[in-house]
């Protein structure tokens, strides 16, 4: 397809199970959001709440997350080192397996196989099935990089090569296990230690998955879609070492005030609060490599996902770190404030940054125009309005239910039974799925532009 | 700047940067007996608890209940003494949890008597008219399987032998089936007549609830 013979088949392949994956975490998303007003959806052990809730953060982190990151990461290494991949049969091989792992994984949810460790509850058998996958992965990015025909490595290719180092780390020290059968296994680690490697684990996968790569395409897409070039390069550099180090001793802010050492969560705040430098320092960047061409806000339909995106990955590493103070902490977590919290990082952040992504990449690579830009223009504005009203409302209804758990009578007794806070959220969890289903909306009709687009045959275009 | 045309130095110096505060904040903690410290007055779960716990996880109750009381004043009240270190050594994995769509567990063990937990399983909607929670009634519709249960405690290195597992599950078996067992009549509503000399899914899952936070109190009282 293309004249260098790079590689696209395997870019095409993963944007689009990328969306496939998309589609179904959201259904299961809605599904769970509504089973928070009316349990009447619990129909059976497999719609259950406590199953579905994982399909729904496993189907979107791993399924469209992933997917969306090996999409856009084959197609950057091979721009930015003008090499084809290195084995584009191991890319494809890659694929299928991705999506067969994926499927397997969530029926394995289904049924109830669910370690409980956070965005790792897959059981140890699909466990080996990941670190394969990842092997393969990195194999195709080190082999890629080798050969490269350009001397230096550009920005997006560090936050492609942290990434791949890091989640291999994670993944395998947080998933060691002994199995007791081919479905069941016990973590290595007891009690407080095992809370501190799984938060590790959680806060970093969601740093080096949804922050690290996101960042890669940000850095690429970016300047390709303006035609501008990155504001400050001496910028990036300090940014990129700042992050990837200070990351990984922040894990513990997820364990505020539990019985895990002091020591360890008062070292995890104080990286947080020092995390806001290096995540702002990206941000910077971004803003001011708009200097002087902000009218592309208006005549650039991509650019408004950029700037978006940025700016909500920039709300996002500002309301991180306050949480994790212990007295905010103490307040907000455990409600649906920290649920409004990562939804805007998911909801805003990294799908305002794939969607641009896949639509300045999927044109280029199939030789089509994009089916529609007015079309694309919707998606921005119900995916913008869905994930603003979804989020503020979860931080509304957060600060409500904080309040109420804090209250006491003047004799010093509590205000109110804990149902009464689940019940007094109804009316919030119904806008969240109204908000949720607009959001859907939004995403059916970027998928539907994208399909619209490869569609086409290049000679009507 | 040489790293940046290195791809192989610079993946290895990625990797030693993200292990700084790895080996510090979680390696280092592995090793050193007070991250996670153990007490003769916490007693492993035994055979059914485990099994109930086992049971906990695959429904995912972590997903909307936790299992850590802070030491803050409201939260006592509410829930009773904040938890120690000490109640978690034998948690693999530990069930804490991050979202409180239901109240904290930690302490539930003997708030409420077995039947309590029967009815409301079956039923949180009977008991609490505009309660979230799932019903689970069907948890008493499956036997119990301890066919690994010998094996599970074998490999968590609970002490416990494979005649005293046995004895375990015989003991448990024979208290929820007695005549005189005080929660007998709620049992027999909520479990089919076929199951009701067996132990079922659900008598698991209260075995394990009405376990959590007992053992605490010994702790305490020696403070």
């Amino acid at each position: 397809m293309s004249e260098t013979g790079y590689e696209y088949r395997v870019v095409r392949g993963f944007a689009f199970s990328a969306l496939f994956w998309l589609v179904i975490g959201l259904v299961v998303g809605l599904w769970i959001a509504f089973e928070m007003f009316n349990p009447a959806l619990n129909l059976t052990p497999w719609l259950s709440f406590g199953r579905l809730r994982v399909v729904h953060t496993n189907g979107l982190g791993l399924g469209f997350g992933l997917a969306g990151i090996f999409a856009t990461s084959y197609y950057i290494l091979q721009r930015l080192t003008r090499a084809p991949l290195a084995f584009p049969k191991l890319a494809l091989a890659h694929l299928y397996l991705f999506n067969a792992a994926i499927a397997l994984a969530a029926l394995s949810l289904f049924m109830g196989m669910n370690t409980t460790r956070e965005y790792a509850e897959l059981e140890w058998p699909l466990d080996v099935g990941v670190v394969i996958l990842w092997v393969m992965y990195a194999i195709n990015v080190f082999g890629t990089l080798l050969k490269r025909q350009e001397k230096q490595m550009y920005i997006s290719l560090w936050y492609i090569i942290a990434m791949t180092v890091t989640i291999a780390v994670l993944y395998i020290v947080n998933n060691l296990a002994v199995p007791v059968t081919l479905f069941k296994s016990y973590s290595l680690y007891a009690g407080a230690n095992d809370a501190n490697v799984e938060w590790w684990y959680g806060h970093n996968i969601v740093g080096f998955i949804f922050t690290v790569p996101v960042l890669a395409m940000f850095y690429y897409f970016l300047p390709k879609a303006t035609g501008l070039p990155i504001y400050s390069h001496r910028l990036s550099i300090i940014s990129f070492w700042a992050l990837i180090f200070a990351y990984l001793w922040t894990g513990a802010h997820h364990l505020m005030l539990t019985p895990l050492p002091e020591w360890i969560q008062t070292v995890a705040i104080a990286f947080s609060i020092f995390l806001i430098a290096p995540s702002w320092g990206s941000v910077v960047n971004g803003y001011y490599t708009l200097q002087g061409n902000w009218d592309q806000m208006r005549s650039n339909y991509l650019v408004k996902f950029f700037i978006l995106g940025i700016t909500f990955y920039g709300l996002q590493t500002l309301q991180g770190p306050l949480q994790g103070l212990r007295t905010l902490n103490a307040f907000f977590h455990y409600t649906d404030w920290v649920v409004g919290h990562v939804h805007m990082g998911t909801m805003g952040w990294v799908a305002m940054v794939i969607s641009a992504s896949f639509y300045y990449m999927i044109p280029r690579i199939t030789g089509n125009e994009l089916h529609s830009v007015k079309l694309a223009n919707m998606h921005f504005w119900l995916i913008l309005g869905g994930q603003l009203t979804w989020t503020i409302t979860m931080w509304i209804g957060g600060i409500q239910q904080g309040a109420m758990w804090k209250a006491t009578n003047p004799d010093g007794s509590l205000m109110y039974n804990f149902l009464d806070s689940v019940t007094s959220l109804y009316p919030y969890y119904k806008l969240r799925f109204a908000a949720g289903l607009v959001y859907f909306v939004g995403i059916l009709i970027f998928v539907y532009n994208l399909v619209m687009t490869v569609r086409k045959r290049p000679a009507e275009a | 700047m040489g790293i940046y045309s290195k791809p192989v130095v610079f993946a290895v110096l990625s990797a030693l940067v993200i292990l700084v505060g790895t080996i510090v904040t979680v390696f280092i903690p592995l090793f050193m007996p007070s991250t996670q410290p153990v007490s003769p007055l916490i007693k492993p779960y035994t055979a059914i608890e485990l099994e109930g716990r086992d049971l906990y996880i695959r429904e995912g109750c972590n997903n909307c209940h936790t299992q850590t009381v802070r030491p803050l004043r409201t939260e006592v009240l509410r829930y009773g003494e904040y938890s120690k270190p000490e109640e978690f050594a034998y948690d693999r994995p530990f069930l804490w949890g991050s979202r409180r769509t239901g109240p904290d567990l930690n302490r539930i063990g003997g708030k409420y008597p077995d039947s309590w937990h029967y009815r409301h399983m079956q039923s949180p909607q009977g008991m609490f008219e505009k309660s979230n929670m799932p019903p689970y009634g069907w948890l008493a519709e499956n036997p119990l399987d301890t066919r690994y249960s010998i094996k599970k405690i074998s490999v968590l290195g609970y002490g416990y032998s494979a005649a005293e597992v046995e004895r375990q599950i015989a003991d448990y078996k024979a208290k929820v089936t007695a005549a005189d067992y005080d929660s007998k009549e709620t049992r027999d509503q909520v479990t089919p007549e076929k199951l009701r000399n067996d132990l079922t899914e659900m008598d698991a899952m209260i075995a394990y609830l009405q376990k959590l936070g007992q053992d605490v109190k010994n702790l305490e009282a020696t403070k």
